[in-house]
């Protein structure tokens, strides 16, 4: 709540020194929030579904300790499939974290979103067929590098 | 036929209060997320191309410092990385750079960062984004190299 109160106080300094750029701001914001309403929507849908199909047992044993390669695999497929800005899917791994998700899998989730397939094209069209296959690869590998770091920090 | 029945209002009943605790546990983040939103509108309006674009020297490791520092504090579509990317080519920075900023626009967020640390937790928000930034120069050096091997 704090933060969201340091926010609109910023807002306010900015619309007493310029109106129009913190309205400009506002609005922004604004379309940006009507746009994301159906992602939130299917956020806690899948809040929802994961919620009464998946027991703790289910989400140790495929995200937890000793989920071995499954967890890796299915967490990099998540964050590449996963739709929409990253922040709409913190409360999601915070309750899927709660049943057990290790820490690196959810990390690996979080960088793999980094691989947007509907926009590949636009990727392709900018920086060739080449460059984006193999900035794919790193990233996958990137994202498990990190998943591991984070898994050793935590002990 | 009545058991059935009564076993039916029960798995409704289920599912109808999983659903709003899922709904109840998303909303608890809803402040944080709105905060970041606003925060994004400002960037929007104020955080231009040209900005961008007028902070690469042409110094190659400064560029790629540079092109990772200004990806992790920028953000929006993937797609504005690439046009602005696109563009920084044209102007002459260097493949590294470029890649360097569209990986860490995507991977680190600074902007998101009070988001994550509050739900997600600080400890882990901090490390997760220093690695990515981090690991954002190395999958630049690494894809721009075997690029220019393979070619």
């Amino acid at each position: 709540m704090y933060f969201l109160g340091l926010v609109i106080i910023l807002y306010l300094f900015l619309f007493c020194l310029n109106f129009k750029n913190a309205y400009n701001s506002l609005k922004a914001s604004g379309d940006i929030l009507v746009k994301l309403i159906p992602v939130l929507f299917l956020v806690v849908f899948l809040m929802g579904l994961l919620n009464y199909f998946l027991k703790p047992k289910a989400i140790s044993k495929y995200l937890g300790k000793g989920s071995g390669a499954r967890g890796w695999v299915l967490s990099v497929l998540a964050g590449i499939f996963s739709h929409g800005p990253i922040y709409v899917w913190y409360p999601l791994l915070k309750d899927l974290r709660k049943q057990g998700m290790r820490q690196g899998l959810a990390a690996v989730f979080l960088y793999n979103r980094a691989i947007k397939i509907p926009l590949l094209p636009v990727m392709i069209y900018y920086f060739g067929i080449a460059f984006t296959v193999i900035l794919l690869v790193f990233t996958v590998i990137a994202s498990l590098v990190e998943g591991r770091i984070i898994e050793m920090l935590e002990g | 036929m009545n058991k059935i029945k009564q076993k039916d209002d029960k798995v409704q009943k289920n599912i109808g209060i999983i659903f709003y605790k899922s709904f109840k546990s998303f909303c608890a983040s809803l402040p944080v997320l709105i905060g970041v939103v606003l925060l994004l509108g400002l960037f929007r309006v104020n955080v231009s191309a040209q900005l961008i674009s007028s902070i690469f020297r042409g110094d190659f490791f400064r560029d790629v410092l540079v092109g990772s520092v200004i990806g992790s504090i920028s953000a929006g579509n993937p797609i504005t990385s690439y046009i602005i990317g696109a563009e920084l080519l044209k102007e002459g920075v260097s493949l590294f750079a470029v890649t360097a900023f569209i990986v860490a626009w995507v991977t680190v967020g600074i902007i998101q960062f009070p988001a994550e640390a509050a739900i997600l937790g600080k400890q882990f928000a901090l490390k997760r984004n220093l690695i990515s930034f981090i690991l954002a120069i190395f999958v630049s050096l690494g894809t721009v190299t075997l690029l220019m091997v393979a070619r």
